[in-house]
C-alpha cells in the first residue's frame, strides 16, 4: 500500500506536542523519544499547549477542550507539512464532544427543558471537531467523522486510505480524539474499566490487577499517496477485526495480515501493543509474546496515553515518530475491551 | 471530474412516522397522510406544544416487531457489560428502528447467502442511546451512584450500530457515521466505496435516530422548530419538525448482483461529499455546500443537470436551510428546473435517519416512477423562481433521482439513484 504520512502532531499525557524536558542522552534507534510523565491515579489527562500560539483567540473562547485539542493537532499537523489546506478531513471520535453533550444534558434536566442556551447543543454533534477544522481552514472538501467506539480511528484511516487509492485525494487530514470528562471519567469507573485505587502510570503493567487507567489525546495525520523525503513513515497496512472467539482466531488474524502484505516477520524491529494493565484483557498480549511474537521487542505505550477508544492514534504517533528516528518497519496490534482489534504496519520511507 | 462505477442496490427498508415498512410508507405519502402530530411517547415538558413526527409504536411494541421482545441486548456494552438479558424495553429506540428497517433492507435483498460473503453494516446515527442517557443522568446528577447501568452503556452512537449488527449477524464489519443531518447520506456514500474498493460484497447502509428530549431541546433552543406543521419551501415556512426513525439500503457488488434472481432495484450512480466551511449551523445564503455536493454528485455519475428527473430537496422548513438549498438549485438548474419535493412534510426531520429514510423514497421513486407531494404548500419564496410538486404523480419516467442532505457544521452530501440497465 503506498500511503505515506508526511506530517503528524499528537496533544496527550505526555510532552509529545511541546518540546518537555530533553532526554539526558539520546534516545537509541526505536527507544523511547520522551522521558515519561509519571502520574499518580486513575486518570492521564492531556498536557495542553498554549493555544494562542497557534488559534484565533476569539475561536478559542467558543471551543471546548477537545476541540481546542483536536484543532490545534490538526494546525499544528498541517503546519509541519507546509500544507494550507488538505483535500479532505477525516475525524474518528469514540464519545464526541462529551463535555459540551453533558453541559446541556444538566442544563435542560436542571432547568426543566425551559430557556436554554443552544451554544452547548451546537458543539456537542460528534462531527463539530471536523467541522470547526473544515471552517477554520476554509476546506470544502470531503469531510467525514467516524464514531463506531474502539474502531472509530481505524474506520477514519480506512475512508483516508480510500480517498487516497480513489485519486479522489492527494493529502487527507485524519485524525483520532477522545476526552476523558469527570462524568464520563465516573460512569466508567462504575462500569469497572478502571482501576479501584491510585496507581502510577509507570507501573500500570505490574502485578495481576482488574481495570486500567482513563486517558485521552487527539493525535492528526497527513497521509499522501507520494513519498517524499521527509515522510514521517509508510503506512503499509492497517485491519481491524471483530469480537475473534479466542487466541486462535488473533493468531490467525495477524498472520494472515502479515502474509496479505507479504512481510517476513524477521524483518519487523518492535511491535507496540495495546496492553493496558488489566491482567485479563492483556492475557492475548502475553500469550502472543510467547507464541508468535516471540523474540522480538515489544513495547506498550497505555501507560503514557491511557486507555480510550481512539488511543491507537496516539499508537500510530508513536510509531512514526520511531520510524523517523531510526526504526525500519513497526507493527502495532492493539484491543480496546477485547471487542475491538486492530493491526498497523508501518515502514521507513523509501524515496527514489 | 472522474465517473464512478455506479453500484447496485438490491433492498431496501425503512419505518417512519408515516409507517413501520416502505409500502404503509409509501401508502400515506400517495393519501398525503403526514406522520406529525402532538407528542405521544417521548417524556417532555413540550408536550401539547410542539409537533413531531414520531413513530406510532412504544418501545415494547418496536421490540416485538423487531423480533426480539423477550431477547433483550447483549454483549457489546461499555467494560463487557451488555444491555443484557433484559427487555426490549431496557434497548433504545433508536436501535430498536434501526433492527426494524435493517432487517426490512435485508429480507427484501434476500441474497442467498449473505451470511457467508463479505457483510457489512454501515449505520449513522446523532444522538446514540441519548433516550436512555438522558432519563438515567436526571438520577446521576443528584447522586452518582445512582441509576442502572445499562441505562447509559448504549450511550455510544457504535453501541447502536453494534447492538443491531449483532442481532442480524454481521459480524465481517461495521461502522458508524456521525456528520450531524448528512450523516446518513455519508453512510450509504461510505458503503459504496467499500464495495468499490472491493472490501465488501454485500453493505446493509443508512441510517436511525429516535426522537430525544436533547435533540428537541437543542433545536427548540436554536428557535428552530415550527410550533405547527412545517412549510418546506413555503415563503411563510417557521421552521422544521423534528422526527425519528430508520432507513437502510443493501448495496452489492456486481459479482452478488449477478447472482440475485431478479434486477437491483435501482443503482446508486453518484455520491459527494462536501463542507460548506461557512458556519457551525447555518447554511451560507449562497448555498455553496449544497451546490458543491449536488454539481460534483451529478458529475461523478456521468450526468448532467438536465438528466435529473426528481430531486428530493433536504428542504427541512427553516428560512436559512431551504432558501440555501434553492439558491444551489436555481445556480445549478435554471432554467429547467425538475420536479422536487421535500418529503420531510410527512416524516419531519429525523436528523441522522434522514439520508436513510429519503434514499428509500429515492429508490422507490425510480423504481415505481412517482413523484412525492410537498405538503402543505402555498406561497412561493420570493427569492426562487420555482416551486416544489404538491401532487403525488405515477407513471413518471423517472430515470434519475437526486436526493441531498445537509447538515450542521456544513456537512453536505448529495446521492445520485438512477434505473437499473438490466
Amino acid at each position: 500500500m503506498n500511503i505515506y504520512i508526511r506530517s503528524t502532531a499528537c496533544i496527550s499525557p505526555q510532552h509529545t506536542f511541546d518540546a518537555g524536558p530533553k532526554p539526558v542522552a539520546p534516545p537509541p534507534a526505536a527507544g523511547p523519544t520522551v522521558i515519561p510523565v509519571e502520574y499518580t491515579g486513575t486518570r492521564l489527562t492531556c498536557i495542553e499547549p498554549e493555544y494562542k500560539n497557534l488559534l484565533d483567540p476569539k475561536l478559542i473562547r467558543r471551543m471546548s477542550r477537545i476541540i481546542k485539542m483536536g484543532v490545534a493537532a490538526a494546525t499544528a499537523c498541517l503546519q509541519e507539512a507546509g500544507k494550507q489546506l488538505p483535500d479532505a478531513i477525516v475525524t474518528g471520535t469514540a464519545y464526541g464532544c462529551i463535555e459540551d453533550t453533558v453541559l446541556f444534558l444538566t442544563s435542560l434536566i436542571e432547568r426543566k427543558e425551559e430557556m436554554l442556551q443552544p451554544a452547548t447543543f451546537i458543539q456537542s454533534t460528534h462531527n463539530t471537531v471536523g467541522a470547526q477544522i473544515a471552517l477554520m481552514l476554509q476546506c470544502t472538501g470531503y469531510n467525514n467523522t467516524f464514531v463506531h467506539r474502539g474502531f472509530s480511528f481505524e474506520h477514519a484511516l480506512l475512508d483516508a486510505i480510500m480517498l487516497l487509492q480513489e485519486g479522489e485525494a492527494a493529502n487527507v487530514l485524519v485524525g483520532g480524539l477522545d476526552e476523558i470528562t469527570d462524568t464520563s471519567h465516573a460512569l466508567l469507573t462504575r462500569f469497572g474499566l478502571y482501576r479501584r485505587s491510585p496507581v502510577s502510570n509507570l507501573a500500570l503493567y505490574t502485578g495481576r490487577p482488574k481495570g486500567t487507567i482513563a486517558g485521552e489525546g487527539a493525535a492528526f495525520f497527513l497521509l499522501t499517496s507520494r513519498p517524499e523525503r521527509s515522510d514521517y513513515a509508510r503506512l503499509e497496512a492497517v485491519t481491524s477485526f471483530y469480537k475473534p472467539v479466542d487466541n486462535a482466531e488473533v493468531e490467525r488474524q495477524i498472520l494472515s495480515f502479515l502474509a496479505a502484505n507479504s512481510i517476513d516477520r524477521d524483518s519487523i524491529d518492535l511491535i507496540i501493543t495495546g496492553a493496558n494493565g488489566d491482567y485479563k484483557g492483556d492475557a492475548i498480549y502475553r500469550h502472543l509474546e510467547s507464541g508468535i511474537f516471540n523474540g522480538k521487542p515489544l513495547t506498550p505505550y497505555k501507560h503514557l496515553c491511557g486507555e480510550y477508544p481512539t488511543s491507537a492514534a496516539f499508537a500510530l504517533w508513536m510509531a512514526a515518530d520511531r520510524i523517523r528516528k531510526g526504526a525500519r518497519r513497526i507493527l502495532i496490534y492493539n484491543h480496546y475491551l477485547s471487542v475491538h482489534h486492530s493491526l498497523f504496519l508501518l515502514s521507513a520511507v523509501q524515496t527514489p | 471530474m472522474k465517473v464512478i462505477s455506479p453500484v447496485a442496490i438490491a433492498g431496501a427498508g425503512l419505518i417512519s412516522s408515516i409507517g413501520r415498512n416502505s409500502t404503509e410508507c409509501l401508502s400515506a405519502l400517495e393519501m398525503g397522510h403526514a406522520g406529525i402530530g402532538e407528542i405521544s411517547w417521548l417524556d417532555t415538558a413540550h408536550r401539547q406544544k410542539i409537533p413531531v413526527a414520531e413513530v406510532k409504536y412504544s418501545n415494547a411494541q418496536l421490540g416485538e416487531m423487531a423480533g426480539c421482545g423477550g431477547a433483550g441486548a447483549g454483549g457489546a456494552g461499555a467494560g463487557g457489560a451488555g444491555a443484557g438479558g433484559g427487555d426490549a424495553g431496557v434497548v433504545s429506540r433508536t436501535a430498536l428502528l434501526s433492527l426494524i428497517a435493517a432487517k426490512e433492507a435485508l429480507d427484501s435483498a434476500a441474497i442467498p447467502g449473505w451470511a457467508g460473503l463479505r457483510t457489512g453494516f454501515v449505520s449513522a446515527n446523532t444522538v446514540g442511546g441519548m433516550d436512555r442517557t438522558e432519563n438515567f443522568f436526571a438520577g446521576f446528577l443528584s447522586d452518582a451512584q445512582s441509576g442502572r447501568l445499562r441505562e447509559v452503556n448504549q450511550h455510544e452512537c457504535g453501541y447502536v450500530t453494534e447492538w443491531v449488527a449483532d442481532q442480524l449477524g454481521i459480524r465481517h464489519f461495521q461502522t458508524t457515521i456521525s456528520t450531524a443531518c448528512s450523516s446518513s447520506a455519508n453512510a450509504i456514500g461510505f458503503a459504496a466505496r467499500l464495495i468499490r474498493n472491493g472490501i465488501l460484497d454485500v453493505a446493509v447502509a443508512g441510517g436511525t435516530d429516535a426522537l430525544t428530549k436533547f435533540t428537541l431541546n437543542g433545536f427548540n433552543a436554536l428557535m428552530i422548530l415550527d410550533p405547527e406543521f412545517c412549510k418546506p419551501f413555503d415563503n411563510d415556512r417557521k421552521g422544521l419538525n423534528l422526527g425519528e426513525g430508520a432507513g437502510y439500503l443493501v448495496l452489492v457488488s456486481e459479482k452478488v448482483a449477478a447472482t440475485l434472481p431478479s434486477a437491483p432495484l435501482c443503482m446508486l450512480s453518484g455520491y459527494a461529499n462536501a463542507n460548506a466551511a461557512y458556519h457551525q449551523t447555518a447554511s451560507s445564503p449562497d448555498g455553496r455546500g449544497s451546490w458543491l455536493a449536488m454539481t460534483t454528485a451529478i458529475d461523478r455519475s456521468g450526468l448532467s443537470p438536465a438528466d435529473i428527473d426528481y430531486i428530493n430537496l433536504h428542504g427541512t422548513g427553516t428560512q436559512n436551510n431551504d432558501l440555501a438549498e434553492g439558491t444551489a438549485i436555481r445556480r445549478l438548474f435554471d432554467p429547467a428546473y425538475p420536479k422536487m419535493s421535500s418529503t420531510k412534510s410527512f416524516t419531519g426531520h429525523t436528523l441522522g435517519a434522514s439520508g436513510g429514510i429519503e434514499a428509500v423514497f429515492s429508490v422507490l421513486a425510480v423504481q415505481h416512477g412517482i413523484v412525492y407531494p410537498n405538503l402543505r404548500f402555498r406561497t412561493p419564496m420570493t427569492e426562487l423562481p420555482f416551486i416544489p410538486e404538491t401532487r403525488f404523480l405515477k407513471d413518471q419516467p423517472i430515470r434519475h433521482v437526486l436526493s441531498n442532505s445537509f447538515g450542521f457544521g456544513g456537512n453536505c452530501s448529495s446521492l445520485v439513484f438512477s434505473k437499473a440497465q438490466r
